[in-house]
């Protein structure tokens, strides 16, 4: 058999570059065209032009597509067109925030923020006196003592919600969605009011932690609850067809198989809490000092440190700390979720 | 050197060979120098075939030769993975699918497909699950009862569901749902129809009544099989084509008439494969 020579792959399906420069063209001329509408109407400012821009360009699509092929691949494109309506609604105020806090708080980092705590030095210092060192490890040590409790403790819910479905699984189910809503100071007043003051009488790092425990568990349990679900039934009946007993079919095929989803389960708990501050205001105290013991004594926090530094200092030296502070703390949220991201995918594939 | 298992040679020989293009079908489909890559990996090279409109043809090979991605190529359902590229043309009625400016959801109107796993959708009924091509793909007809009632003719399942219309798809046998799963690929009319493995996952009962319903439907529309199970082959292809990889790009080894295939085939790999001794 005379092998021909093999022709180049290719991708006919691809959009072609010249849709693509028909396309982007078409979109330019709708901000033409929201300009002079912008310009010659009522219609003004950034709204009305983003309004007006999004008007035609989606209009001009429709009709391209609907001269080009039919009605119905017409509608294809303005569903399109919506979608990336929003997904750019969605992502300016997100770009918006993270951009603000950058430029804002990029004036508030130095060197010394992370080695220094705030004993020697006031809110309203310069900024490169003092710090957020004790507020950093504080936050660390809360969230971390708080996940260190409440994973476990969400995972057996989620396991006995999917796995072991007995009979007090529907009102387990009720009330974790319940939970789920609780307001966070509620959550630190409870602790205040059935630990800090008839037994312990003392604000701590501890019971921060424990505060936000109870904002905590409902989330994780709910996203693991979701995650577990989508393991297929073939999967648990093939671990116990091996002579597996549930247990061990759980620990070594199902919650392996979810394991990325238990992933995504603790960044959504931990990203419901690590920003958490009238919980925090109320049963950890709030120190100025370094605290790394978490069963005595006062523990600072990033939100703690930002709250205050805005409430109490009026200068804009204190403004700069606060913006630096959720810096540091936008920094340290975006750092962790890529961590686990990283971590969770690594053995998967 | 005749080899070959008697009966498989003998159930080949025993059906009657339909004539192409006897019914009126249009000019059918065919392939010519079709190479498929995932990503790097060079998967299938240069297949050219002919399917002639009104005949059953069968795709077999062992496991990984690339069949499924074939068959995949003839309605452009290969490019939903991201990583897909292809090469060389597929027409249908003399025109290429892959040409620029082709309108992809016509070819798959025309050119439907049965998949391994029965699929019925979950929120539907079965009345509706047969007649769901039409909404999705915009489609007016105006006798929806007759169509509904012909589309489960066909696919041999209307005595058995004729009273539960109204239940949802998931409540029927593996079998039920592969024959619901036809008749909803028949009521929007395709004229080819292309079925990977669908009797992979169904009892002997089963199977037979879709082989059956497969003989019923080949009068009206051009039919693309890939099976494992050769005996089916035999059974109900007129056309066979077998596919193989040696660890490269799987290629398409030989294809002839059924009959052929089974009882004196060109290549010895052919031979070899359907007699058993490989595969």
């Amino acid at each position: 058999m005379t092998q021909s020579a093999i022709p180049t792959p290719q991708t006919p399906w691809a959009v072609s570059p010249q849709q693509r420069i028909a396309t982007g063209s078409l979109i330019a001329l709708g901000a033409i065209l929201a300009g002079i509408v912008v310009k010659t109407t009522g219609l003004s400012g950034k709204l009305g032009f983003a309004v007006s821009f999004f008007f035609f360009a989606a209009l001009l699509i429709f009709i391209q597509q609907l001269r080009l092929r039919d009605l119905a691949a017409a509608k294809d494109s303005l569903l399109n067109s919506f979608a990336l309506l929003g997904i750019t609604l969605t992502l300016i105020p997100i770009a918006s925030i993270v951009s603000t806090v950058v430029i804002r708080g990029y004036g508030g980092i130095s060197f010394g923020i992370f080695t220094e705590d705030m004993t020697q030095a006031s809110v309203n210092d310069p900024v490169d006196s003092g710090g957020l060192l004790h507020a950093l490890l504080g936050t660390l040590i809360i969230v971390g003592v708080a996940l260190i409790i409440s994973f476990p403790i969400g995972l057996l819910t989620a396991l006995y919600l999917t796995e072991i479905r007995g009979t007090l699984t529907r009102p387990i189910k009720f009330l974790v969605q319940a939970m789920s809503g609780v307001p966070s100071i509620v959550a630190g007043l409870f602790i205040l009011s059935i630990l800090i003051i008839p037994v312990t009488q003392e604000q701590t790092g501890l019971m921060a932690s424990l505060a936000l425990c109870i904002l905590m568990i409902p989330t994780i349990a709910r996203t693991a609850e979701e995650m577990l679900l989508l393991i297929p039934n073939e999967l648990r009946e093939a671990g116990v067809a091996l002579g597996a007993t549930q247990w061990r079919a759980v620990a070594g095929v199902v919650v392996p198989a979810a394991r990325s989803g238990l992933v995504t389960a603790i960044i959504l708990g931990v990203a419901r809490v690590i920003g958490e501050t009238a919980p925090l205001l109320l049963v950890s105290g709030g120190a100025d000092a370094l605290n790394l013991n978490p069963t005595s004594g006062a523990m600072g926090s990033l939100p703690f440190y930002i709250w205050k530094a805005f409430l109490t200092g009026g200068t804009q030296e204190a403004y700069a700390r606060a913006w630096g502070g959720m810096l540091v703390l936008l920094v340290l949220i975006v750092s962790l979720f890529v961590l686990a991201r990283y971590f969770s995918g690594r053995r998967v594939n | 050197m005749q080899t070959t298992p008697s009966s498989l040679a003998s159930v080949a020989g025993n059906r009657t060979q339909r004539v192409p293009g006897t019914n009126l079908l249009g000019t059918g489909l065919e392939t010519r120098g079709v190479h498929a890559w995932f990503g790097k990996k060079h998967v299938l090279s240069d297949v050219s075939l002919d399917f002639a409109a009104g005949t059953v043809t069968a795709l077999i090979g062992p496991s990984g030769c690339g069949k499924s991605t074939f068959i995949r190529t003839l309605n452009r359902m290969h490019e939903f993975i991201p990583t897909a590229a292809l090469a060389g043309q597929v027409l249908l009625d003399g025109k290429d699918i892959y040409e620029s400016g082709t309108d992809v959801t016509k070819i798959r109107l025309r050119v439907g497909m049965v998949f391994q796993k029965p699929n019925p959708f979950p929120s539907m009924t079965i009345g509706e699950n047969v007649l769901s091509g039409l909404k999705l793909a915009q489609l007016k007809r105006s006798n929806t009862d007759d169509l509904l009632e012909s589309c489960l003719v066909r696919a041999g399942l209307w005595s058995e569901v004729k009273d539960r219309l109204g239940e949802h798809g998931g409540a029927l046998s593996g079998g039920q749902q592969q024959r619901l799963c036809i008749a909803r690929a028949l009521a929007v009319e395709p004229q080819v129809l292309l079925m990977d493995e669908p009797c992979s996952a169904l009892d002997p009962g089963s199977t037979f009544r879709i082989e059956e319903t497969i003989s019923e439907l080949a009068k009206t529309m051009t039919i693309v099989i890939v099976t494992h199970n050769m005996q089916q082959a035999a059974r109900v292809s007129d056309y066979t084509a077998f596919f193989l990889s040696d660890g490269g790009p799987g290629v398409m080894v030989e294809t002839a008439p059924t009959n052929k295939i089974f009882s004196s085939p060109e290549d010895q790999r052919t031979e070899d494969y359907v007699t058993g001794r490989f595969g």
